[in-house]
């Protein structure tokens, strides 16, 4: 997995609440057997016209000029504000398979859904939570100056604006560690087999229908 | 210590605790489908990993498969091939798959539950959010992303932070005609689709109790439209009475010592929440979603919002675009809505007394004019049989409804079922998001028999009504 550690980079404002995974993915990708390649289809119905088909070149397709994403001073976005309650509804994570792929590695919002949330820690995406307060000042900042950065620090855990504005954003211990050096959970996890091994071994004497 | 029923369940699943507070929890059960599968084992072939212990997961295809034509097999080759690389992962890695072909296939969701796979006090993942459907009977349920899936294949075990827990307290009696659907969109309208967020939820309260099995995993089933980690159910007589005698659940010796254990899943009655919340049951009418996320709902007596009431700017901008997207107006009357296609079925209503509620208000009539398709898809190929000997499948067919074979099917219209651009639909799914049921496509979540009597009438009707109106 891709370490994320610092980030300072083009943001992107998509100022909607409860933006869902269906919005961010379509289903129709949902039949791809990669883990790549869904960038150009990245909120496919609201960026484009015509309803995108898995496989199909994007380059031509005809596009919506006020989404966020096609506006020109957005181009080359890493980071991306959004509002309450973002990547709800399908645990999808062709989710953040696509944000990833589009090039964007850090989401700020105020809330996220869970099974989102815990997906962009997969997949070297930082979701970071700010409040209601400091969305709104970011979100302003953003819009109202063209080629706005922020800088994003993990090990530090801070979002810095331009004019050395400070927010701190709390993040679990563990998944930081993984995230800041890109490790696989699963050879984590296995360093535990033992422990593992024998919790079965016990649960297998209280609760023997279970492993039938 | 007094204990929730929720963190009964989870301390006995707790392999091991670090102490930034993040667990390692034992996983009992995986249902595993097409679609977020794949990934998940080409990155064990990669790493050259085995599962951890095969017996644990079992999987279905749904979300894919057609619910016509089946004598064709899968038309679309992108399907096709995400379907066949189910069955041929399941054959690799020596994973138990009901297939197309089997009488037990159908929604994972459904599946579950219905072959006893699911039992009380298990923990059990699927890499899809209406894993919490499976809370229903008092497990500990969790969907999951592709790579979650991957480590549960790989090491049995899931990296969780334990979440909070709040009781739902849903008391006295459902008046006639609210079923568990009605329940689930009633405390999503109240508590909002992020009120859940953080949060395990247990329902409890008089009102649950007198739910049926099915009622309680429609319930269940839509806790994650409010957001919420998983939702649970404490076990009772109806649990146990669903539970005894399927095809994997325990029997002779062990089903007795698996009962006396689950009779005590529930929580104690000192236990203490991070949050309550009270309703009343008779507060509660059939209720319709008007716009493009669970929590836009009202009841079938009321009308659309009036932009004036929202509680701030972000959720006007909401309705705003969702009035726009659903071709609505603020402060219109419900039952003055017409649809154009009518869906039941899906996770969440397409089991077998969903279809007795919807057959009821179906027998006798026919679907109106203005419909352009109404379909009844089961949830399995045992949901189907069961309707199909008990006649609900002629009472439908007469009445001018499709009777298809089980899937997803236009739930989320990943295979040929789908709405075009602009067509309304009464969906007896859980989610009204823009395009859901296809690109351009309105969507309505309601109740089997509300769906039923759209179908019958062209319009939304209050189904308590049903006798006179008929
Ligand atoms: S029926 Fe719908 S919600 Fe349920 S698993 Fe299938 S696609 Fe998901």
């Amino acid at each position: 997995m891709q370490a994320f550690t610092t980030l300072e980079g083009l943001v992107v404002p998509m100022d909607r609440a409860n933006v869902d995974t269906d919005a961010i993915i379509p289903k129709q990708f949902l039949k791809s057997i990669k883990r790549t390649g869904y960038g150009p289809f990245l909120f496919d119905e609201w960026r484009y016209e015509d309803v995108g088909q898995p496989e199909m070149d994007c380059t031509n397709r005809p596009i919506r000029k006020d989404f966020v994403l096609n506006q020109p001073r957005y181009q080359g976005a890493q980071i991306m504000l959004a509002r309450e309650n973002f990547g709800c509804g399908s645990s999808r994570e062709h989710a953040p398979w696509a944000i990833v792929d589009y090039g964007v590695s850090c989401v700020i919002a105020p809330s996220f859904a869970d099974i989102f949330y815990n997906n962009c820690f997969k997949n070297g995406i930082l979701p970071v939570v700010l409040s209601d307060a400091e969305m709104d000042v970011l979100f302003v900042e953003t819009e109202s100056n063209e080629g706005y950065k922020l800088n994003v620090d993990l090990a530090a855990q801070t979002v810095t604006t331009p004019n050395g504005q400070v927010f701190g954003f709390e993040v679990d211990e563990f998944r930081k560690h993984c995230l800041i050096n890109g490790l696989d959970d699963i050879g984590l996890t296995l360093q535990q087999a033992d422990k593992i091994r024998t919790y079965e071994e016990k649960r297998q004497q209280e609760a023997p229908w279970l492993f039938v | 210590m007094a204990e929730t029923l929720f963190e009964k369940v989870w301390n006995q699943h707790v392999v091991n605790e670090t102490d930034d507070g993040s667990v390692l929890l034992y996983i009992d059960r995986q249902l595993v489908h097409e679609v977020t599968s794949p990934q998940a084992f080409e990155g064990l072939r990669i790493a050259g990993r085995k599962p951890w212990r095969t017996s644990a997961s079992v999987a279905t295809p749904d979300h894919n498969v057609p619910t016509t034509g089946l004598e064709h097999g899968i038309t679309d080759p992108v399907a096709r091939t995400q379907v066949e690389a189910l069955d041929s992962n399941c054959e690799e890695f020596g994973i138990t798959e009901f297939k197309m072909d089997d009488i037990r296939q159908g929604i994972v969701h459904v599946v579950g539950p219905e072959q006893g796979l699911v039992l009380p006090g298990m923990t059990v993942v699927c890499g899809d959010s209406h894993t919490s459907t499976h809370g229903a009977l008092a497990a500990i349920a969790v969907g999951i992303g592709t790579s979650e899936v991957e480590h549960v294949l790989a090491t049995q075990t899931l990296i969780q932070q334990k979440p909070k827990v709040m009781r739902i307290n849903v008391e006295g009696d459902l008046p006639a005609g609210i079923t568990g659907k009605d329940v689930a969109l009633f405390i999503i309208g109240k508590i909002g689709t992020a009120g859940g967020t953080g949060y395990a939820i247990e329902f409890a309260g008089s009102a649950i109790r007198a739910l049926s099995m099915e009622g309680r995993m429609s319930l269940c089933n839509m806790t994650i439209e409010a957001g919420a980690r998983c939702g649970m159910v404490a076990v009772d007589d109806v649990t146990i009475d669903y539970v005894k005698g399927r095809p994997y659940a325990p029997v002779g010796e062990a089903w007795n010592q698996a009962e006396a254990a689950w009779r005590t899943l529930q929580s104690d009655d000192d236990a203490v929440f991070d949050k309550e919340v009270h309703l009343n049951a008779a507060d509660i009418v059939p209720q319709v979603t008007w716009g493009t996320s669970p929590e836009m709902v009202v009841s079938i007596v009321d009308n659309t919002p009036n932009l004036a009431d929202a509680r701030d700017e972000v959720q006007r901008e909401g309705w705003t675009r969702a009035f726009e997207y659903m071709g609505l107006k603020e402060n219109t009357p419900m039952q003055e809505i017409s649809v154009d296609k009518v869906f039941i079925g899906s996770c969440t209503n397409a089991r077998i007394e969903d279809f007795r509620a919807a057959a009821a208000i179906a027998k006798g009539h026919k679907v109106a004019d203005n419909i352009k398709l109404a379909m009844v898809v089961p949830g399995s190929g045992l949901v189907k049989a069961q309707a199909e000997s008990e006649g609900l499948d002629k009472i439908f067919t007469d009445a001018g409804f499709e009777w298809r074979a089980p899937g997803c099917s236009m739930c989320l219209a990943m295979n040929a079922d789908r709405l075009d651009a602009g067509e309304r639909c009464a969906s007896t799914s859980n989610r009204n998001f823009e395009g859901r049921q296809g690109a351009g496509g309105r969507t309505h979540l309601v109740s089997p028999a509300m769906a039923a009597a759209a179908a019958i009438k062209g319009h939304f009707v209050d189904v308590r009504n049903w006798k006179e109106n008929a």
